[in-house]
């Protein structure tokens, strides 16, 4: 559990490094994803088994803790009274099934590009590639989050995330055996923090996407940003009747 | 006082339990938990009525014996208090209070708010202990001891095996209790001969037992009465690493 924790805990930090380059603009993005996909076959589908295997293990030890414990603890008390575990603690399989669901739906979203097929055919050309067309993860990305239920979909599952490392993060280090009092309130805001920073790192592109199509900001190239988000539908007040 | 309990009864572990309502009048504010429900029981007895059942040894706050969860918190409100320490002071007038029994799938009822807590001997049977050369006694400080661990096991000895961390735990785990058991034999050059084994083992019997999975809520220690740190999680945790990983090597 706290071994394939600590691989996503690493993964997820990495991820949302690399998709901060969505503000350093089109190419930046493009060439990362790129050379991502370039990699020798092996190094590419290694890393992705092992992160499979990780989300697997880790999936499937939930499951099976999940279950134990609540056959360890049959009956509750009738007056239920908690003096330290807060709700990311108590509900990390809740958070965590949905983090699942969420896993798979975004591969499926941007990965595999099932979910809308029309990602396919935005593809443009950047210098690493010598020529050859690679696909557009800056207009797909925008274009994606220029929707507003699916922002909304991602900004939350996000927050799930933090919920979810703000206990995991300080429990991974209690279940390796490298805690100790004198560091506990330490790790605990350190994984607090953790939390937040991938909160907050995660969900600025799809909140810069939603204010630059309510016209509040300008982080992305206008062209770009133009050509795949529509404008926000005015919100002008219908004219009162004019007596 | 003035009290009105919400009492657990249960006829054998085979029985579902309901709680009942009684009403207590003339309650010191002086007197024990334990002695407050003696109250009740000898008013039981005088209306020909039968009394509760509840554990209780020592009354000192020394044996372990004594258990309830009192209002929701295993030995009541009091931090670092036994159920038999524990006085009605901390109470108001009037008050309803709701007593239970530890419950945990490994801690059947045996009659009313009495649990068997017996698989923790089987814990302990495991390797709590350290195979001793018999023979004459051995030189006192023949064997030195650094201060640092010498206190650090005193503290993982000061657990009285109650099962309040059991108790407390949404996960029923036993954690809390193992780890002291181990970590305390594990600090000590007497127990390290044994060390890699008596935490396999005892892990392996408390898994046995039906104890949940540690999820490191830390409800345990907070429910300590004898305040156990979970650090000697942490340390448990470390050990059995250690002792898998050597065990796979070997
Ligand atoms: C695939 C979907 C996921 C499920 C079903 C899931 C479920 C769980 C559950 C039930 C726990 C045990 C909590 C406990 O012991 O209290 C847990 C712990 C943890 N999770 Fe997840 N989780 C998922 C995804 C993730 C992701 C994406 C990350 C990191 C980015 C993550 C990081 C962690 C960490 C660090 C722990 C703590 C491990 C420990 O205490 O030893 N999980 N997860
Ligand atoms: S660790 Fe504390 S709560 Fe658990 S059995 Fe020992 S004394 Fe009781
Ligand atoms: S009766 Fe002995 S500790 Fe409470």
């Amino acid at each position: 559990m706290a071994l394939s924790g600590f691989v996503l805990v690493g993964f997820v930090f990495v991820h949302m490094a690399g998709n901060l380059q969505m503000f350093a603009g089109a190419e930046a993005i493009n060439t990362y994803a790129y050379q991502l996909k370039a990699l020798p076959w092996f190094v590419l589908w290694g890393s992705r088994l092992f992160l499979l295997v990780a989300v697997v293990v880790h999936a499937w030890t939930a499951a099976k803790i999940c279950a134990e414990n609540r056959a360890s603890r049959p009956t509750t008390n009738d007056v239920e009274v908690t003096k330290k575990s807060g709700w990311a603690s108590l509900n990390m399989g809740l958070t965590g099934s949905i983090l699942f669901a969420f896993i798979v739906f975004h591969i499926l979203h941007f990965t595999t590009q099932t979910v809308f097929p029309e990602y396919k055919e935005l593809t443009t050309h950047v210098p690493a590639s010598d020529g050859a067309e690679v696909h557009d993860v800056y207009l797909m990305v925008l274009s994606s989050f220029g929707v507003e239920w699916l922002s909304a979909v991602y900004v939350l599952c996000m927050f799930l995330l933090c919920r979810h490392l703000t206990h995991g993060v300080s429990s991974m280090f209690q279940s390796l055996g490298l805690r100790q009092e004198s560091w506990r309130s330490k790790l605990d805001s350190l994984a607090t923090l953790y939390g937040w920073v991938i909160f907050f790192g995660f969900i600025s592109i799809p909140l810069a996407v939603i204010l630059q199509k309510h016209g509040a900001v300008e982080v992305f190239d206008k062209v770009a940003f133009d050509q795949v988000v529509p404008a926000a539908v005015s919100s002008s007040i219908p004219e009162a009747p004019t007596q | 006082m003035k009290l009105q309990l919400k009492i657990w009864r249960q006829d054998g572990s085979e029985d579902p339990g309901q709680f009942e309502m009684h009403d207590l009048n003339g309650v010191s504010e002086d007197c024990s938990f334990l002695e407050m429900l003696d109250l009740l029981n000898e008013q039981l007895l005088e209306n020909g009525k039968e009394p509760v059942s509840f554990d209780h040894d020592c009354r000192e706050g020394i044996c372990g014996t004594c258990s309830l969860t009192i209002n929701g918190l295993p030995h009541g409100p009091e931090d670092s208090t036994t159920t038999c320490q524990l006085h009605m002071r901390k109470f108001r007038d009037g008050e309803t209070i709701t007593i239970e029994p530890f419950r945990a799938k490994a801690f059947p009822v045996v009659r009313d708010l009495v649990v068997d807590r017996s698989p923790f001997d089987k814990i302990i049977q495991a390797g709590g202990y350290v195979s001793v050369r018999t023979g004459s006694a051995p030189d006192g400080n023949a064997i030195p001891i650094a201060k640092q661990d010498a206190d650090l096991a005193m503290d993982a000895a000061a657990c009285i095996g109650c099962g309040a961390c059991v108790a407390a735990c949404k996960n029923a785990s036993a954690m809390l209790f193992t780890s002291a058991k181990a970590g305390h034999l594990n600090l000590l050059p007497q127990g390290q001969a044994e060390k890699d084994q008596r935490v396999l083992n005892m892990v392996a019997a408390m898994d046995e037992a039906g104890f949940g999975n540690c999820r490191n809520y830390g409800e345990c220690s907070a429910a300590c009465p004898k305040d156990i740190s979970l650090d000697f999680i942490a340390k448990l945790n470390r050990d059995y690493s250690v002792a898998s990983v050597k065990k796979i090597l070997s």
